[in-house]
């Protein structure tokens, strides 16, 4: 049996608690240092902004925080539960049940439909076939594809595939969004969309992670961590949040492909 | 996941390939196919064997006197004069395994009818002598009990016989001579064909066996004694009843050995048999290993499979899929090709093994057995071939796996 893994929420709880995390690779005889130590917290209802330049060890953190990768040294805490001394099994079931993966790539899977792509976290935590695509369309109409439930992938433009990218993070209701550079493949006016999207499901409370290189994205968070050569630069509140609704009326209207692209 | 699920998936994702995947159940559809005729060739080939020798009457057994011994010196089978009349009614009253009893009576000579002549074998009978060998008619009659009695001198001839003493004409009510022996004509029998010996079985006159030891032969005793067990698993029943009653009959003491000797066709249809099942098996032993070829193509085509998807693995593991999970969607994969390959290859055995048949009129059998074997064989190919791609999905490093370019 596996043990528990859920733990009762409750508001500004921490979510996440790191201790002196480092993560050694080995490349060949090299060792490369990819975190050297890196302490932080993070508490329910945050949307923090991750910054740092390449190879400053912001993506191997995000793998850590993840599950997807596991750290040389340190504790990770996600919800009370020590990541560290679970099993393969365990791991994968923390990612189904308590985080959302959201990929610069958008990493949906080809040629099968938005609404299906949407559906698989929830094949994997045996929900039944009707309660699955309730909740899928449901995630899908939260995003605002409600109308493009049957499209593939290759039938969708880069903002709308990052929108059931979303919406597959959303469906199994995670503890947290873990966000890896989610508009590094889009223009800017799809981008700001997106960072809305992002905005409105913190304000409806749902803890969000985003790493990014770009400050423009940075703004519409309400923290921001910098790291640099693998330890952490600065952490501090972003006191001026930008508001995605606000700055996208404001920005001068090229052809909207959203809304002829199918 | 609901099986359901990984299945109706797995489907979808083969026919994201139609022609890869077609291409691959090909394999699979061949060796089965090939498998499935092959044993229906074999197993009909077996068939026919046995058909033949049944028709020598499997079921048959031969009593013949046994070894005359006078001081030390034993001779032939055959050469003593031990079997009687009334040893062959005695079997056919007493002996409860047995269904029919022909005495036999046998001699040999030229044969007259009006301007030609021929030398053949004249066989004197019983009247069941017909339901043993299993030998129809042709036309005419055979001879009835009455006639055994009266040893009325009348004859069925063999078609050898028939056609080379009566050329034109039907023999039946005329008049041939055998040994200056006036006999009537009464029948002529069905074409048997050679014998296993190659013998002409055909070239044969029966008359009745009293006829023949009274008027043609100097033995008194008949020469053999024709029986068929009910069954052919009551023969041993037979052979030891007859055995024991001889015995008794011809008092013969514990320590003595028997005067006569029984010999049945068992051991010729068992060997022939076995023959034509070390056939069935070499050749269903090759196709398999055209089966197994294609097993190693579904081998190569998953892993293709597993190296292309690498990505898609990646994604499946980040949100929540466990090493289990990824293994089961290939194995199954790796199943549905196969069941597929199986279940078509069964379909072109069946009707390829019924147009073999009819083309080269071969009889061709397909038991449940072998369509069960090669369904059976095909699913565990699946799984076996299968099994190594869809571990090395499962145990890929989910990190790995996204970053997979």
């Amino acid at each position: 049996m596996m043990r528990s893994i859920t733990t009762s929420p409750d508001i500004n709880e921490t979510l996440i608690h790191i201790e002196h995390l480092t993560k050694v690779y080995k490349l060949g005889e090299i060792d490369v240092h990819a975190l050297r130590g890196i302490s932080a917290e993070v508490s329910r209802g945050e949307f923090a902004a991750i910054m740092g330049a390449s190879g400053s060890g912001k993506s191997t953190f995000m793998n850590i925080l993840g599950c997807l990768d596991i750290p040389t040294k340190g504790s990770y805490l996600l919800e009370g539960i020590d990541v560290g001394k679970l099993s393969r099994d365990e791991l994968a079931m923390i990612r189904n049940k308590k985080i959302g993966f959201v990929f610069q790539g958008f990493n949906l899977i080809s040629r099968t439909s938005a609404l299906e792509n949407v559906e698989l976290p929830l094949f994997y935590s045996d929900t039944n076939t009707r309660t699955r695509k309730e909740k899928a369309i449901e995630a899908l109409e939260k995003v605002g594809l409600g109308d493009r439930i049957h499209h593939f992938p290759n039938q969708l433009s880069g903002g709308q595939q990052q929108r059931v990218a979303i919406a597959r993070s959303l469906v199994n209701n995670p503890s947290i969004i873990l966000a890896d550079e989610p508009t590094g493949n889009l223009d800017s006016r799809t981008s700001v969309e997106v960072m809305g999207i992002f905005q409105e499901l913190n304000n409806n409370g749902i803890t969000i992670i985003l790493v990014t290189h770009e400050p423009d994205i940075a703004d519409f968070a309400k923290r921001h961590i910098v790291f640099r050569d693998g330890k952490i630069k600065s952490d501090k509140i972003n006191t001026k949040q930008k508001s995605a609704s606000e700055v996208i009326k404001n920005m001068p209207l090229i052809d909207d492909e959203e809304d002829e692209a199918a | 996941m609901k099986l359901l699920n990984i299945f109706l998936s797995a489907l979808r994702a083969l026919q994201r390939n139609k022609m890869r995947s077609f291409l691959t159940m090909l394999g699979i559809i061949i060796g089965v196919a090939a498998v499935i005729a092959m044993l229906a060739i074999g197993q009909g080939a077996e068939y026919s064997v046995k058909q033949q020798i049944a028709s020598l009457g499997t079921n048959v057994l031969m009593i013949y006197p046994g070894a005359q011994q006078q001081g030390g010196v034993r001779s032939g089978a055959g050469s003593a004069v031990s079997l009687t009349e009334d040893d062959a009614i005695a079997i056919s009253r007493e002996c409860s395994a047995v269904l029919y009893v022909s005495p036999g009576a046998f001699a040999g000579g030229q044969v007259i009818a009006g301007n030609s002549n021929w030398a053949t074998s004249i066989q004197g009978t019983g009247t069941d002598y017909l339901e043993i060998r299993q030998w129809p008619m042709e036309y005419g009659e055979f001879f009835t009990e009455q006639d055994i009695k009266a040893a009325a001198k009348v004859c069925v001839l063999g078609r050898t016989v028939a056609e080379n003493l009566f050329p034109d004409a039907s023999p039946v009510d005329q008049t041939i001579r055998i040994r200056n022996v006036p006999f009537k004509v009464i029948g002529v029998l069905t074409k048997k064909g050679q014998n296993a010996m190659g013998q002409d079985q055909d070239d044969v006159i029966l008359a009745p066996y009293t006829t023949v030891i009274r008027r043609l032969s100097h033995f008194q005793n008949l020469r053999y004694i024709l029986v068929s067990a009910a069954s052919l698993n009551e023969l041993s029943a037979a052979q030891s009843q007859i055995s024991e009653l001889l015995r008794v009959r011809h008092k013969i003491q514990p320590y003595e050995e028997d005067d006569f000797t029984i010999r049945n066709q068992t051991d010729l249809a068992s060997t022939a048999t076995e023959t034509t099942q070390v056939l069935t098996i070499l050749l269903a032993s090759i196709a398999s290993i055209s089966l197994l070829v294609g097993g190693i193509g579904i081998m190569n085509i998953m892993l293709v499979s597993v190296t292309e998807r690498t990505r898609e693995i990646g994604i499946r593991m980040s949100i929540g899929a466990r090493a289990r999970d990824i293994l089961t969607q290939f194995l199954v994969e790796a199943l549905v090709l196969s069941l597929l390959g199986g279940i078509t290859g069964i379909i072109l055995g069946v009707v390829g093994s019924n147009i073999i048949s009819s083309i080269a009129k071969w009889p061709t059998f397909i038991t449940a057995f072998s369509i069960i074997l090669s369904f059976g064989f095909s699913i565990a190919i699946g799984v076996f071939f299968g099994f190594y791609p869809a571990r090395k999905a499962a145990m890929l490093n989910p990190i790995d796996a996204l970053r997979y370019e």
